[in-house]
C-alpha cells in the first residue's frame, strides 16, 4: 500500500475519531494506521472506536522498551467488518506506574489478552473482572518477557545429594 | 547410601548428619481449617516456597466465588438470564465442580476445563490454559530474523505453512521487500494446501470425538495425500521452515503438478465419503445440531474469528479483507451457516476444504515462472555456485548466517487466515537482526476464550462435541 492510499484511508474512516479526539496522535507504520491515546482516555476511545464501527476485537498485548519513556507500551487490534479496515491503539504506560485501564468492559476478549499481559509484563489493568496469571503458574516470581528479565537462567534445586557415606 | 528423602512429605528419617538439617515446617497433617496445599510436598533442604493458600498450582486461575463470577458473566456475556433454567428457587444447591483436562483425551492437547454441574446442566465453567507455555515469544527475541521461522512453525502445529508466511510477511513489510511472483503463488498454494490438511485431521478427530470412529481412519488417509507433498517439497511432514523471509526455501520438485491434482481427486472423493457418512446419519445429527451456538455479536465482542465465526453467519476472512501474497487473484468463495452451531462449523469446514481446493488448482494451473525468492542478497542467501566465484556472494553468506540480516526500526501487525482463523503477528524491531518484540495472535486463544459463552447452561455431554468444534490447537493457544 503506497503512502498516498494509506492518507486516503485514514481521512475516510478515522476522522470522526480524530475530531472527538484531539489528543489522540494518528499516525502511519509502514502503510498501517495507528493512533497514541493517552493512558487515561483508552475506555472512552475504545468505546468510540466501536461505535464507529471498530467492532471487531482483534489482539492486546503489550511491548518492553525499556529505555524508551514511557517504557511500556499495550497495542490494541481492533478491526472494521464493513468496509474492512483496521485500527491499532498505542498505549504509553510509564515504568514506575505499570498500569492501565481494562477494556474488558467494551470488548469482553480483551479478558485473556490482559491477562496474558499482566502475567508476562506485570501490568496491572484496573477493572478487570479477574486479573490473574494465565500462562505460567500462580507461584511463578516476575514477569518473563520484560526486557530485564534474562533468558535461561533457571534456578535449579538439588537434592541433598549424600555422598559421604 | 543413607535415608532418601520421602517425596510425600519431605521428611527425611533422622540419622546422623540429617538429622541436623533443618526440617520443613510444613507436615503431612494440614493446619487447622485449611485444605492440603501442594506446597506440602516440597523437598528438605529447599528453600520454602510461597504459599499462596489455594489448592492447586493454577489455584488463582480457579474459578472466583459465585459472587464475584455475576459480575464477571455480565461483563463477559456468558449470563443470558432468560435460559438460565438451573437457576432460581427450585434450584438445588448441590452442585459439583469437576476438572475436565488438562489430561483427557478429548481436549486436544492439555487444556483443563473447570466445569460446575448442576445435574447435567453446565452452570459455569472456566477453560485453564498454559500447560504447553514454552515461552516462545521470548525465545523469537533471540533469534535472528532467519532463524525466526523455525520457531514460529512450531505454535500452530496443524497449520504451521500459516505461522511461517506471517512472520515471512511482517519482516518483508519492514525490509521494503518485494517477493518474486512464483514465490508468492508457491506460498498461497502450499498454505490451502496446509488448509485442506488442517481441516482434514480435524472431521477425523472432531469425528472421533462424536463417536463417528471411522472418521479417524478416513480423515488421516486423506490428510497422508497431502503430507507426503509437503515433505516432498519441504522436506519434513510438519514444522517445514519452508516459507522464509524474501520467498520460500525451495522450488517445487519435479511432478509437483501430477501430485497436486492426485490430491485434489483424492480429498474430492475423501468428502464426498465424509458427507455421506455424516450428514445424513441421525445420531451425528441429534449430536451436532443447535449444540454449542455461539451468536455473531459474541463472536466479534471475544474475538472469535475463522470458521467459528463464519458458522454464525459473518463472512470476514482475512482472505477476501485483507488479501495477502497475492491471494485476490483467484477466485474462491466464503461459505458461511446461519446458526453458529457444531453442524454448521462442520459444513463450513467442508466447503472450506473444496474451496481451498480450487484455489490450489488455480495457483497450479497459473504458476507464474521465475525465482521462488527474492534476489536481495541482503536478505536471502547467494546459491551455492556463486559463493566459489564471488568474494562478495561469500560475504554475503557469511554475514546472513552469523549476524543475520538487520530489519529496519518499526511495529507492524500482519494476519493471515490460517485453518483456525485470524492468525496475526505483531512484530516490533529496533533495527537490529533479531526482533524487539513478537507478539502472536493466535486464533484459537481467543477461540478457547468464547468456550464459556458457548458451554454455559448446556448439557456435560455436548462438552465434548462443542470442544472440538472449536478446533482449539493447545500449541497456538499457549505458545
Amino acid at each position: 500500500m503506497t503512502d498516498q492510499s494509506a492518507a486516503e484511508e485514514t481521512g475516510a474512516g478515522y476522522t470522526g475519531l480524530a475530531e472527538r479526539f484531539p489528543d489522540a496522535a494518528f499516525s502511519q507504520s509502514y502503510g498501517q494506521t495507528v493512533c497514541r491515546v493517552p493512558r487515561d482516555r483508552l475506555v472512552e476511545f475504545a468505546t468510540a472506536a466501536v461505535a464507529e464501527g471498530f467492532s471487531m476485537f482483534v489482539d492486546l498485548c503489550a511491548v518492553d522498551y525499556l529505555h524508551r519513556d514511557p517504557r511500556f507500551e499495550v497495542v490494541v487490534n481492533l478491526a472494521s467488518l464493513d468496509p474492512p479496515r483496521r485500527l491499532r491503539i498505542l498505549v504509553g504506560v510509564p515504568g514506575d506506574d505499570p498500569t492501565a485501564p481494562s477494556i474488558t468492559g467494551v470488548l469482553p476478549g480483551a479478558n485473556f489478552y490482559e491477562r496474558e499481559a499482566f502475567d508476562l509484563f506485570g501490568i496491572e489493568f484496573s477493572g478487570h473482572p479477574d486479573l490473574t496469571r494465565i500462562l505460567l503458574p500462580d507461584d511463578w516470581v516476575g514477569h518473563p518477557l520484560r526486557k530485564d528479565a534474562p533468558v535461561g537462567s533457571v534456578p535449579v534445586q538439588f537434592k541433598e545429594a549424600n555422598t559421604a557415606s | 547410601m543413607s535415608n532418601p528423602p520421602d517425596i510425600v512429605t519431605g521428611e527425611i528419617e533422622a540419622s546422623g548428619r540429617d538429622a541436623q538439617a533443618k526440617r520443613p515446617v510444613s507436615s503431612g497433617e494440614p493446619e487447622a481449617g485449611r485444605r492440603r496445599t501442594t506446597h506440602d510436598l516440597w523437598l528438605s533442604g529447599t528453600e520454602a516456597p510461597v504459599d499462596t493458600g489455594r489448592f492447586t498450582d493454577e489455584g488463582s486461575q480457579e474459578m472466583l466465588l459465585v459472587e464475584d463470577q455475576a459480575v464477571l458473566a455480565e461483563q463477559m456475556g456468558t449470563l443470558v438470564v432468560d435460559d438460565y433454567q438451573a437457576l432460581g428457587a427450585e434450584s438445588s444447591d448441590e452442585t459439583q465442580i469437576i476438572n475436565m483436562g488438562p489430561q483427557h483425551p478429548a481436549t486436544h492437547g492439555v487444556l483443563r476445563l473447570q466445569i460446575e454441574l448442576d445435574g447435567e446442566t453446565i452452570r459455569r465453567v472456566k477453560p485453564i490454559i498454559g500447560y504447553l507455555h514454552t515461552g516462545m515469544e521470548k525465545t523469537a527475541e533471540t533469534l535472528t530474523f532467519m532463524q525466526g521461522p523455525t520457531n514460529v512453525t512450531r505454535m500452530d502445529y496443524l497449520s504451521p505453512l500459516h505461522n511461517e508466511l506471517v512472520f515471512s510477511m511482517a519482516v518483508e513489510r519492514l525490509l521494503g521487500v518485494e517477493v518474486p511472483p512464483r514465490a508468492q503463488a508457491i506460498r498461497v498454494m502450499m498454505t490451502e494446501l496446509n488448509r485442506v490438511a488442517s481441516h482434514l485431521l480435524w472431521c477425523a478427530t472432531t469425528g472421533l470425538d462424536i463417536g463417528a470412529l471411522s472418521m479417524m481412519i478416513y480423515g488421516w488417509r486423506e490428510r497422508e495425500l497431502v503430507l507426503a507433498f509437503f515433505e516432498k517439497t519441504t522436506g519434513l511432514r510438519m514444522n517445514h521452515n519452508y516459507i522464509r523471509p524474501g520467498g520460500v526455501a525451495a522450488d517445487l520438485p519435479d511432478g509437483w503438478e501430477d501430485d497436486v491434482a492426485a490430491i485434489d481427486d483424492g480429498v474430492r472423493a475423501g468428502l464426498a465419503d465424509y458427507e455421506a457418512l455424516l450428514l445424513g446419519n441421525p445420531i451425528f445429527l441429534e449430536r451436532t445440531r443447535g449444540v454449542g451456538v455461539l451468536t455473531a455479536a459474541e463472536c466479534l465482542a471475544f474475538g472469535v474469528t475463522g470458521p467459528l465465526l463464519r458458522a454464525s453467519g459473518i463472512d470476514y476472512d482475512v482472505r477476501k479483507a485483507f488479501p495477502y501474497s497475492g491471494i485476490e487473484q483467484y477466485e474462491f468463495d466464503v461459505p458461511t451457516g446461519q446458526n453458529g452451531d457444531v453442524y454448521d462449523r462442520f459444513i463450513i469446514r467442508f466447503e472450506e476444504i473444496r474451496q481451498s481446493l480450487r484455489i490450489v488448482a488455480q495457483a497450479a494451473r497459473t504458476m507464474p515462472r521465475g525465482d521462488y525468492r527474492t534476489d536481495d542478497r541482503k536478505v536471502t542467501p547467494p546459491p551455492r555456485a556463486r559463493i566459489d566465484q564471488s568474494m562478495e556472494a561469500l560475504i554475503h553468506h557469511f554475514k546472513i548466517f552469523t549476524e543475520g540480516f538487520h530489519v529496519p526500526a518499526g511495529e507492524v501487525y500482519e494476519a493471515v487466515e490460517s485453518a483456525r482463523g485470524e492468525l496475526g503477528m505483531y512484530l516490533v524491531s529496533s533495527g537490529g537482526a533479531k526482533p524487539w518484540r513478537l507478539h502472536v495472535r493466535g486464533p484459537s486463544f481467543a477461540n478457547v476464550q468464547a468456550l464459556p459463552a458457548m458451554l454455559t447452561d448446556s448439557l456435560i455431554a455436548d462438552t465434548i462435541a462443542t470442544l472440538a468444534s472449536t478446533d482449539p490447537v493447545m500449541g497456538d493457544v499457549d505458545r
